[in-house]
């Protein structure tokens, strides 16, 4: 329960990124001098700057400290140097932590990512006019092309950015010189944290994410604006539609007969509901008419389907549609194989089970089966769904087939009673030993499948008998 | 006092002077001099000058079309159309199910088609398969890392996909056999650089979604469970969700739609006010919510191609960790850093239930593939389910 106490716990997590343990606390602790982490002077040309730690110190002493192993600490002390808690001193740019005798200091409080300032551009100004003052020709690629911008976008209050500019160089200069390289150090750490340079290290195995770069941005926005829309009334109306057709089949919204196996313990609503079960429950015979798709996503409603494309002899549509799935959803390397079983089987001229496409698409898809990928029989597949929603689907609804299923369709009486007998849970059958069935079942069902009346056909007219279509070989009994 | 100690304090003291800038008057009588452009940068000036100058008025004129396409076809808002619609009734939702067993925070969990099991990981390192409905656990895997922070069950239930700060992506087929190791037999997918934040099966048992911690492009491989780990093609793919081709985004404040065939970034709205931490589609596919840190949940429609609907409350303060639709997407449940589960009605855009029972901030949250339930993970090392 939320009290005000762990409100105010919780209040100063998020403030400071998720875990206590940013609130600089620990940055303290690594600093003490007795049981932080041990620390040396960096030898520069004349000076000696005191407090350097080394990279193997930070992780083995993160380690040691919240007993976790080098990965972790690794991961750890990235985060420490890459937020600005911890700067390195030698190659100032690439902020991770290297597990060697690499320096680092600890940044002043001061520069601490908690205390929440705004990144302001008229600091950066600043910063780069200074560092300007001080040598000519210092600014590295990407500040010079930062200062020309900033200089033309700030040209109303560039004097006062170069009257701030000078003031900081002026003050710095009183300083003692080792104060001031340490400052030097801790301000520039913090500008490569919130100004960094670009990317000196490109993905090379990647898409690199072209989103960034302003031209890409405007093409993509382009591209957005010439997007079809839909007007706000229909789309929101489809929405709402939605909610209203599938209102009495969401469990929280509607009771779920006989019983919402959580509340009441009892499976029945599961038992009734498997994957294949052979008498569907009117629920899931109505979910079936609510469109194509939801009939076929369902195993036990693509089989009726199926039953009923096979008594219209149109049944390759159904397996081709499959096929496509197959090779979508499958192993890289099977999908070569794949793709030519698919192509022998359906499209190709003469093929055993031929479906109707028409001729561009079948032109594309034949193009691209030269060099097939997952997704070379997209078009096709496409064509062939909107062919069996637009014709087959409806006159499903409408056949034999389907009002027979709905009229042997159980509906489950709401068992109230079952409150009471809660805590009977017994474990189910794990998929592991389901599949196992599955494929026992599939390999029986293959054993005794029904001849492929095509296949039949061929074959006779091959040997040059002549078949009469009205006396076909019955299809053999289902055991 | 300690030496560094004063190093740092000096240091304070010194850059004091810097900070406050915008708040010093500027004496009138001081004369300052315009610092005129360095030399050498000059010729480059102009060029670079022009050309950011002219790309970036360029960009925000196109913005501006954008957001005036947008509006054209805007002629109705959401919860007028849910006016007609009825009301919710009170809703009794309770904590059905207790997992207990995690040692550490519970930071990803996933639900078996089978309606009843679910694979979830935490920060200890370990990986437990649960049938929820009893509450045993039937599986457990003990990852080589801690902060386990993505796990994903297979379509077959026969294997469960795991991954996080080992930088790689590990599918475990899992075996009735008490006494095998699962550790033998699994396969791993490296992912070179970064850790794993997300991965989800795609249709089958032969693909696995992932994405990697802060980058936008993803990978998706296909371990083949029973041959040769097979490592394939690259598709843009990230942190949710399959539908077919399309997958969504989170990222930063920006929530994309992306068409994994061609790697092509479809569809992106901007109007979340932080980081946006959960994505999910709504059931019919053509709109879908996200959850973000600035506290609320927001409804974005792909086809009208805007937002429109956002959830908050004043009351509600912390950011939501993860957010799922009920089976008919009426409703809309959030799991919140403030330890809470708020449940809002999709279409009239008010909040109809406040659930509470964990003792730590919930950290991910799905419905089960039935609807019948939902299923919260939390840092509190349990896991609820509730219906």
């Amino acid at each position: 329960m939320l009290t005000k106490t762990n409100i105010q716990e919780n209040l100063s997590c998020d403030l400071v990124h998720e875990s206590p343990l940013w609130s600089g606390s620990v940055l303290l602790e690594m600093q003490d001098p007795k049981t932080g982490v041990k620390s040396q002077p960096q030898r520069l040309v004349i000076t000696t700057i005191p407090h350097a730690i080394t990279g193997e110190d930070i992780l083995s002493w993160l380690a040691d400290r919240f007993q976790i192993d080098t990965q972790e600490a690794r991961n750890f002390g990235s985060m420490l140097v890459a937020l600005g808690y911890i700067y390195p001193l030698q190659d100032h740019k690439r902020l991770v932590i290297k597990p060697d005798a690499s320096l680092y200091r600890f940044q002043t409080p001061y520069f601490w990512p908690t205390q929440q300032w705004p990144v302001e551009d008229t600091d950066y100004a600043i910063y780069l006019a200074k560092r300007n003052i001080r040598k000519k020709g210092i600014l590295e690629l990407h500040e010079q092309e930062q200062y020309n911008r900033l200089h033309k976008w700030m040209n109303h209050k560039w004097d006062f950015i170069v009257m701030q500019a000078k003031e900081q160089y002026r003050a710095a200069k009183e300083r003692k010189k080792p104060d001031r390289v340490v400052f030097d150090c801790q301000e520039r750490a913090y500008w490569v944290v919130h100004r960094p340079p670009p990317n000196p290290h490109p993905n090379l195995n990647l898409i690199p994410n072209s989103n960034t770069n302003p031209q890409t941005k405007m093409i993509f926005t382009q591209q957005s604006i010439m997007r079809p829309r839909v007007k706000s009334s229909v789309s929101i109306g489809a929405l709402v539609k939605y909610c209203a057709t599938y209102n009495g089949h969401d469990p929280f919204l509607s009771k779920c007969l006989p019983s919402n196996p959580w509340i009441t313990d009892d499976i029945t609503y599961w038992n009734l509901n498997m994957p294949n079960v052979e008498i569907p429950t009117k629920m899931r015979v109505e979910r079936w008419t609510f469109s194509f798709g939801e009939l076929l996503s369902d195993p036990r409603g693509r089989d009726d389907f199926r039953l009923f494309l096979k008594k219209e002899f149109s049944g390759e549509n159904l397996a081709f549609w499959e096929g496509c799935e197959d090779l979508k959803w499958g192993t890289a390397a099977t999908m070569r194989e794949k793709a030519e079983q698919i192509y022998k089987s359906f499209l190709a001229r003469g093929a055993p089970r031929w479906i109707n496409i028409d001729g561009k698409t079948m032109e594309i898809t034949v193009n691209g089966l030269k060099h097939p990928h997952r997704y070379v029989l997209d078009a096709a597949q496409t064509h062939i769904y909107m062919l069996m929603k637009k014709d087959s689907f409806g006159r499903y609804l409408k056949s034999p087939v389907f009002k027979d299923t709905l009229k042997k369709a159980v509906c489950p009486e709401d068992d109230a009673q079952l409150e009471q007998n809660a805590k009977n849970r017994r474990p189910s059958l794990s998929p592991i030993v389901l599949r196992q069935q599955e494929k026992e079942h599939r390999a029986k069902m293959a054993a005794n499948a029904p001849v492929d009346i095509t296949q039949v056909m061929s074959k006779l007219s091959k040997t040059g008998k002549e078949v009469s279509p009205c006396r076909r070989p019955p299809p053999p009994a289902k055991t | 006092m300690c030496k560094h100690y004063l190093y740092s304090i000096l240091c304070i003291s010194t850059s004091l002077c810097f900070k406050p800038f915008r708040c010093r008057s500027l004496p009138a009588q001081r004369k300052y001099m315009r610092s005129p452009p360095i030399p050498e940068m000059a010729t480059q000036e102009v060029q670079l000058s022009e050309t950011l100058a002219h790309l970036k008025t360029e960009s925000d004129t196109l913005k501006g079309k954008l957001e005036e396409e947008r509006a054209k076809l805007h002629d109705v808002e959401l919860h007028q159309v849910a006016e007609k619609v009825e009301g919710l009734g009170q809703f009794v939702m309770k904590t059905r199910r207790t997992l207990k067993g995690h040692g550490n925070k519970v930071l990803c969990m996933d639900w078996c088609k089978d309606k009843r099991r679910i694979v979830s990981s935490s920060q200890d390192g370990k990986v437990i398969v649960w049938d929820a409905f009893t509450t045993n656990k039937e599986h457990a895997v003990t990852m080589p890392c801690t902060w386990v922070m993505a796990c994903a069950y297979a379509p077959s239930g026969c294997a469960v996909a795991c991954g996080g700060l080992d930088n790689k992506c590990s599918v475990y087929p899992l075996s009735l056999d008490k006494n095998e190791n699962l550790a033998a037999k699994k396969k791993s997918v490296a992912m070179h650089t970064n850790y794993l934040s997300a991965c989800s099966f795609t249709n089958s048992d032969m693909q696995v979604r992932l994405s990697r911690m802060g980058e936008d492009t993803c990978s998706s491989f296909v371990t083949a469970l029973h041959h040769f780990f097979d490592l394939t093609e690259l598709f843009k793919v990230f942190r949710h969700v399959l539908h077919d081709f399309m997958s969504l985004q989170g990222c930063d404040k920006k929530a994309n739609v992306w068409d994994m065939r061609s790697g092509q970034c479809i569809q992106s709205f901007e109007t979340h006010e932080s980081d946006i931490n959960s994505v999910r589609y709504y059931p019919s596919g053509d709109a879908f919510a996200s959850g973000s840190d600035d506290a609320t949940c927001r409804l974005y429609d792909l086809r009208a191609d805007r937002e429109v609907a956002i959830y908050s409350k004043e009351s509600i303060i912390f950011g939501v960790s993860s957010v799922d639709f009920s089976l008919s997407g009426r409703l809309l449940f959030g799991g919140y850093n403030d330890y809470t589960i708020n449940v809002w009605d999709v279409l009239k855009g008010t909040r109809v239930s406040i659930l509470f029972g964990h003792e730590n901030r919930v950290s991910t949250l799905r419905v089960s593939p039935d609807g019948t339930a939902f299923c919260t993970g939390s840092w509190d090392h349990t896991l609820r389910t509730w219906a």
